[in-house]
């Protein structure tokens, strides 16, 4: 029996197409996703994503012990509702997961992990914490949605009053503030403005249904997936996993080399690889027709690789792909589709940014 | 439930064909299809002109999930194919049984539709699947 998310049966109301997710039952689309995908570019949508784990982090110790066990320095954060991408990383340097981490106190953060990862990550979490004053708290009553799109903000508003939502009003990215029941957060996986809001399960289903009637498409996977691809955001574990280091996954600016003297758990395997020379995560761009796709062999200058992630970018109307390979790699690649070779022309990994091509 | 219009013939790969008259047959995928495959993209069509075999694959519709081969259900010629998919491949998606048919084949033997499936026979492989 799947979980189901305080939401299924506003995702059944809603005529969802729901599918198996690392054993949540979720939505893949309520119709068509690309729909769903131009909603969020050009408007406002709302994504159920409330199987995503929540771990708060307490404790006088909690400064020091995610110091330790995040590649990024959490001591960077020092105005609370502060958020941080960032990784945990094994001895090998091997992305265990990426997440983001939320700054109340020096004694107090919250982290926002993977669902697929869940109990490895709660394990890891757990016997790195054993030598530390911490207390590890998941904080499984919480429901979490992402209101996503340039009139995020807009919809907001209605749905919470002026009085609340003043509250949030011009928020920077990468913050979050208590709104009465809601924890808002200015974080994404879209490439748009907007929030991700943790809430009561209890209230969830009220919110979410508010959105809906304020003009909010609703968005599931499908959507999510073509989004945080164009934004070039990683998957974790299509993306980067265990055997991954953030070097080799274009997270190299979440990791914080500096200053020199904090010990971090992978330190020494990722100073060593920098040194040595590794490969790298870049975009593909293919304007004819066909759709790169995830597995498929690249052949660059100086070797091969991999295609990651690829997909048809709905914004730009041709296929866009994330790829490992070596850092020889020049202007253009070669993919193996079907049977032949294509010429792609490789670019940063990120392609769409607040409705606007970068390619 | 999706719609498996009755009067029309089906192969278990999810084709289906309808008889137009005069050895001409329009070919394209059943509802069931486009919904297991989303949100079409692109649609490659066969040239108008080649002989193909039953069981050829002979055309490709992608959708944001997969490229998934579209095969030949009957032997014959190609006589014409849907351009119109170029520009809105998502008519697939909107009107599978209508607008959004993929080509035609001539067939070299019409007889050779009867062992298709009814109706009735592609509902019990979608039941299977």
């Amino acid at each position: 029996m799947a979980n189901r998310t305080p939401l299924h049966n506003a995702h059944v109301k809603a005529g969802a197409k729901l599918v198996d997710f690392h054993g949540w039952e979720m939505p893949l689309n309520y119709g068509s996703q690309i729909e769903e995908h131009n909603a969020v570019r050009k408007d406002s949508g709302v994504f159920d994503v409330s199987h995503m784990t929540i771990v708060d982090v307490l404790g006088s110790e909690a400064k020091k012990f995610l110091r330790y066990m995040l590649a990024n320095d959490v001591a960077k954060l020092t105005v609370p509702g502060k958020a941080q991408y960032n990784s945990m990383l094994n001895e090998k340097g091997g992305v265990i997961d990426d997440l983001i981490v939320y700054y109340f106190t020096d004694e107090s953060y919250r982290l926002v992990v993977n669902s697929a990862t869940r109990e490895r990550d709660l394990g890891w979490i757990e016997s790195v914490a054993k030598d530390f004053e911490v207390e590890i708290a998941e904080q499984p009553q919480f429901a979490m949605i992402a209101l996503q799109g340039p009139n995020a903000a807009g919809k907001l508003k209605l749905v919470l009053g002026d009085e609340a939502f003043s509250k949030v009003d011009g928020m920077k990215p990468f913050m979050s503030q208590q709104v009465g029941d809601l924890f808002i957060a200015t974080t994404g996986y879209t490439g748009e403005a907007g929030y991700e809001i943790v809430l009561p399960d209890h209230v969830a289903e009220t919110v979410w249904d508010d959105l809906l009637n304020v003009g909010v498409q609703p968005c599931g996977l499908g959507a999510r997936d073509t989004l945080r691809l164009e934004a070039g955001m990683n998957l974790y574990g299509q993306d980067m996993d265990e055997n991954t280091t953030p070097l080799e996954a274009n997270m190299g600016w979440s990791v914080a080399f500096e200053p020199e003297d904090r010990k971090f758990i992978g330190r020494n395997a990722l100073e060593k690889q920098k040194a040595e020379g590794h490969n790298k995560l870049v975009g593909l761009v293919m304007r004819e027709k066909g759709v790169l796709r995830h597995g498929q062999k690249v052949v660059v200058d100086g070797g091969e690789g991999v295609i990651t992630s690829g997909t048809f970018s709905p914004t730009l109307g041709f296929s866009i792909a994330m790829a490992r390979v070596p850092s020889s790699v020049g202007e253009t690649a070669e993919v193996e589709m079907r049977k032949k070779f294509v010429t792609v022309s490789v670019v940063k990994p990120s392609f769409v940014r607040n409705g606007k091509s970068l390619v | 439930m999706s719609s498996i219009p009755k009067e029309l013939k089906y192969a278990a790969t999810h084709e289906w064909v309808r008889n137009d008259g005069d050895g001409i047959f329009t070919i394209g995928i059943s509802e069931h299809a486009q919904d297991l495959l989303g949100d079409m993209v692109f649609v490659e069509l066969p040239e108008v002109g080649a002989t193909v075999a039953a069981g050829d694959d002979i055309a490709v519709a992608e959708s944001v999930k997969a490229a998934s081969d579209i095969y030949a259900p009957i032997a014959g010629e190609i006589t014409a194919v849907n351009e119109e998919l170029e520009d809105s491949p998502e008519t697939v998606n909107s009107d599978p049984y209508g607008d959004g048919w993929l080509f035609k084949i001539k067939a070299e033997d019409p007889s050779e539709v009867e062992s298709l499936l009814d109706a009735e026979g592609y509902q019990a492989v979608i039941d299977e699947e």
